[in-house]
């Protein structure tokens, strides 16, 4: 998945039939600094993103597909959530649309995850007390 | 699969309900030495527990949806484990 | 899927048997302000677009669906015709 902006949505009439009920939409992807990444895309909407909105852009076809809960449509890309919140470890954050009220109950915490415990014979991946064993 | 490092976090109330109750994480995909390579970002489905700065082994595409709980979920890529360590033939 | 402009008509004698029949046209990638982006392609068509229509198109296996139960052997095809697109006014990235 990626992250992308909403910059607008097309209108067509003559389309593939299982493209018909849904909005279609115009994106942009986003690198993490918001810059755009690539060529704007055309995705089906699952969850009735506006224009300006940060969203959750899927890229397979089978996931586009399951998406819009239709088999063997030819699509190959659609959103499927819009961005409340993205944070980086850097510290850096970036906070759009978050609903009114705050986040949802049940959303993960927005802090550093604790580190696994690692046992003796794990040690970091890069820095080995020993060569290894050819 | 790809190498890559836990960099971040999404939190997106509005999505597909299939979506509820996974982990979104910013991963970036990292060279077998460890260094970042040139390329963009993921966001990845968490399906291990992983935490920030973790280095992950992730699937895209299709096969995505074969991970462990991503079956009938519109996901196309997933973390499916946390590396311990890795050892590169240097001859 | 990805916007395009149909820029021209490809025609081909010899092909692969289950290409007969499949319209092949050439088509230009557009990308932001519609300016064209990229090399372009050829595709499979199922709507009967015309030269120099915005059109939009799927890539991969899944622009082989709208052929089936026939396995057309394509990896772009175009699935719609663009009448308008509305750009809405926080169109910055």
């Amino acid at each position: 998945m990626l992250i992308a902006r909403v910059i607008g949505d097309l209108t067509a009439t003559r389309k593939h039939p299982s493209h018909e009920g849904q909005k279609i939409l115009l994106v942009q992807p986003l690198e993490l600094d918001g810059r755009p990444r690539g060529n704007p895309a055309v995705a089906l909407d699952s969850v009735s993103a506006g224009i300006g909105d940060r969203v959750l852009l899927v890229q397979d076809g089978f996931a586009a597909m399951t998406s819009i809960g239709r088999p063997q449509s030819p699509i190959d890309m659609a959103v499927v959530g819009v961005v409340d919140l993205v944070e980086l470890v850097d510290g850096g954050r970036s906070a759009e649309s978050v609903p009114a009220g705050g986040l949802a109950p049940g959303s993960p915490p927005l802090r550093k995850h604790a580190k696994k415990k690692r046992t003796e014979q794990q040690s970091h991946p890069f820095e080995r007390d020993e060569p290894p064993v050819k | 699969m790809l190498l890559a490092r836990v960099v971040g976090t999404v939190v997106a109330t509005r999505k597909d309900p299939r979506l509820e109750g996974f982990k979104l994480l910013i991963v970036k995909p990292v060279a077998p030495d460890g260094k970042e390579e040139q390329g963009g970002y993921l966001i990845a489905v968490d399906t291990v527990s992983a935490g920030n700065r973790e280095l992950v082994i992730t699937v895209a595409g299709s096969s995505a949806r074969m991970a462990d709980g991503c079956k009938d979920k519109p996901v196309d890529c997933v973390i499916v484990g946390i590396v311990d360590g890795v050892d590169v033939d240097k001859t | 899927m990805f916007l395009g402009r149909v820029i021209g008509r490809v025609w081909s004698t010899v092909k692969n048997p289950a290409l007969e029949s499949q319209r092949l046209l050439l088509v230009q990638p557009l990308g932001a302000g519609l300016q064209p982006s990229g090399k372009t392609l050829v595709c499979t068509d199922i709507t009967g677009a015309g030269a120099g229509e915005l059109i939009y198109w799927c890539r991969g296996r899944e622009s082989s669906f709208p052929f089936l139960p026939q396995e057309v052997p394509t990896d772009a095809t175009i699935v719609g015709i663009v009448d308008s697109v509305n750009l809405g006014k926080k169109a910055e990235g």
